[in-house]
């Protein structure tokens, strides 16, 4: 049995209706709502059992995926290029990037990096770009959605997640046994697949409380859109860069090392 | 264009050429820059290691595996980073690719105070260090940012020569350079040819047919498929003539990575109904691309 979430798709439409772009791949969902009295464009990739892709039917981000978010970010950074610069919303619910032949011969590492260009053009036009994690962020699939936003969202919730690759997968490559692996996460924040473990990291904006995600009331949807709101407000006060992700109370804790080359680095660039 | 890569194979005296895939990170990176220009920052001597591998009983590297070297190139500013593929298999940890992203960001800082100074990326990594997980996979966003930032103002040159190739949210970080330089040796791609066996099948991919991984991730084929943009061969003089050359191009009107509609309408006249293979996705895929 495979596993598919339908969370991402659940919390597209609470936030921004079912009503959806026309003419792009059904894994792709793109909307434009208000929000708080100005348009935004929400996007998220969900699970298309028809792909004509097999290997993206559960929800990876694949080539049409990558082309698709960068056609849909595009298209708003284009529409905005003389006026005020609409929010991004990005809605993360992604397993894992594409495996297959096919992505590999047609440059999935391309279509995913059109995406990070896409987002990242929005970001330094002045965008602001929010993402809210609802489910897992993992690997590359959150490369190529959501992880260019200068803010970054997450429920506070046992199903999220945000990793570099699933447990098992890990404990083969790093050759160890799950238990070890689990064993380990305990001890580095950085191994550990918890999203409190991933919030000491000084990356995340806020964790969200939110009760029953995966069939919210009304009461919480409105609590979540505030937050993005509120999210939108900050990162327009802020830097068009990831820079406030190394300034956070967290990241003086948990990115020492960070801290440290950035710092030596610098100083040594500068007289060499 | 097409004609550069015979011209730089015409170069080579194989008597008297010296491998670049037997040097290692700190020499690649030497051999790129101007003679005698080549000054290494945050190097072994300043100690400043990965603080997650030691609690992992891993050795850790006295520069996690990264080489930062300031220098020229043709007397013109630059920087090149170098990841070391034989320490932990180039994967980028908190430091290594933290290394790697200021590098870039304090490129941009001097392009902006009016000295352009190019960026050279030799990119052999197997992607995220899976000890360090969730730190990877964010500096590898920060990096993809960075590179962002600094190719609007100057050319940011990608080199993947072997043997360790470019995989993982590095592969990505190699489509958003300006260009990239590759040999017959490199193999570059998103997923690894295990990983999609193990997640995929046996009939998706069959990792230890070696004959189909290098037709699907070669250098040869990635240039064939316009994801790269010159092939060279194995010989340092080579490489950095390669570099050059790309960097003289200066900042192309449209980046690879942003050609959306372009790629959009090639894969909208894809079939789907049965598996590809290389030279009919090279055929369709690698006709010189405009916008």
């Amino acid at each position: 049995m495979s596993e598919t979430s339908n969370r991402g798709r659940i919390w597209m439409e609470a936030l921004a209706g079912k009503k959806h772009l026309a003419g792009l791949p059904q894994s792709v969902l793109v909307s434009d709502a208000e929000l708080n009295g100005e348009p935004a464009r929400f996007l998220a990739v969900v699970p298309n059992p028809n792909s004509r892709f097999p290997r993206v039917r559960e929800g990876e981000v694949g080539l049409e995926e990558g082309w698709t978010l960068a056609h849909a970010i595009r298209e708003t950074i284009e529409a905005d290029k003389n006026g005020t610069k609409r929010p991004i919303i990005a809605i993360v619910d992604v397993k894992s990037q594409a495996y297959g032949r096919r992505e590999e011969l047609a440059g999935i590492h391309l279509a995913c990096a059109a995406s990070v260009d896409a987002y990242a053009t929005a970001r330094m036009a002045g965008h602001p770009i929010v993402s809210l994690i609802v489910g897992h962020a993992l690997s590359g699939a959150f490369l190529a959605h959501g992880y260019q936003a200068n803010r970054i969202l997450a429920f506070n919730s046992p199903e999220v997640l945000v990793h570099a690759m699933g447990k098992a997968a890990a404990a083969r490559i790093t050759k160890r046994s799950v238990a070890e692996l689990e064993v380990l996460a305990e001890q580095v924040p950085p191994m550990a697949y918890d999203i409190r473990s991933y919030a000491k990291l000084g990356i995340l904006h806020k964790l969200l409380d939110v009760v029953n995600p995966d069939a919210p009331s009304s009461e919480q949807v409105e609590l979540v859109r505030k937050e993005i709101v509120d999210a939108v407000i900050d990162a327009r006060k802020g830097p068009r860069d990831l820079s406030n992700r190394l300034t956070s109370e967290n990241a003086l804790i948990f990115r020492k090392a960070s801290l440290e080359v950035r710092q030596k680095l610098t100083e040594q660039w500068a007289k060499a | 264009m097409k004609n550069s890569t015979e011209l730089l194979e015409a170069t080579v005296d194989y008597r008297t050429r010296e491998s670049f895939l037997e040097l290692h990170a700190r020499e690649r990176a030497k051999a790129l820059l101007d003679a005698d220009s080549f000054r290494e920052l945050l190097g072994p001597f300043d100690r400043v290691t990965s603080p997650w591998l030691a609690i992992q009983d891993i050795v850790p590297e006295a520069d996690d595996g990264c080489i930062v070297a300031k220098g020229t190139i043709d007397g013109h500013a630059a920087v090149v980073v170098a990841i070391e593929g034989k320490f932990q298999g180039g994967s980028i940890g908190e430091v290594c690719g933290m290394k790697l992203a200021t590098a870039l960001e304090l490129a941009r800082k001097d392009t902006e105070n009016g000295t352009p100074t190019y960026a050279v990326l030799l990119l052999e990594t197997g992607g995220v260090r899976l000890q360090e997980a969730n730190l990877g996979l964010a500096l590898i966003s920060e990096i993809h940012a960075q590179i962002m930032e600094l190719r609007q103002h100057v050319p940011v040159v990608g080199v993947v020569a072997g043997m360790v190739g470019c995989f993982g949210g590095m592969s990505l970080a190699a489509a958003l350079c300006t260009s990239l330089i590759v040999t017959r040796q490199a193999r570059l791609g998103m997923n690894g040819p295990e990983v999609i066996e193990q997640e995929a099948g046996i009939e998706e991919f069959n990792a230890s047919d070696r004959a189909l991984v290098w037709s699907v991730d070669g250098g040869e084929y990635r240039v064939k498929a316009g994801f790269a943009d010159l092939l060279v061969p194995d010989d340092a003089r080579a490489v950095a003539k390669a570099v050059r050359h790309e960097l003289a191009k200066g900042v192309p009107a449209v980046h690879r990575s942003s050609k959306v509609e372009h790629y959009r309408n090639l894969l909208a006249q894809m079939d789907t109904s049965r598996q590809w293979d290389a030279a009919m996705v090279a055929e369709k895929f690698g006709k010189e691309s405009t916008k």
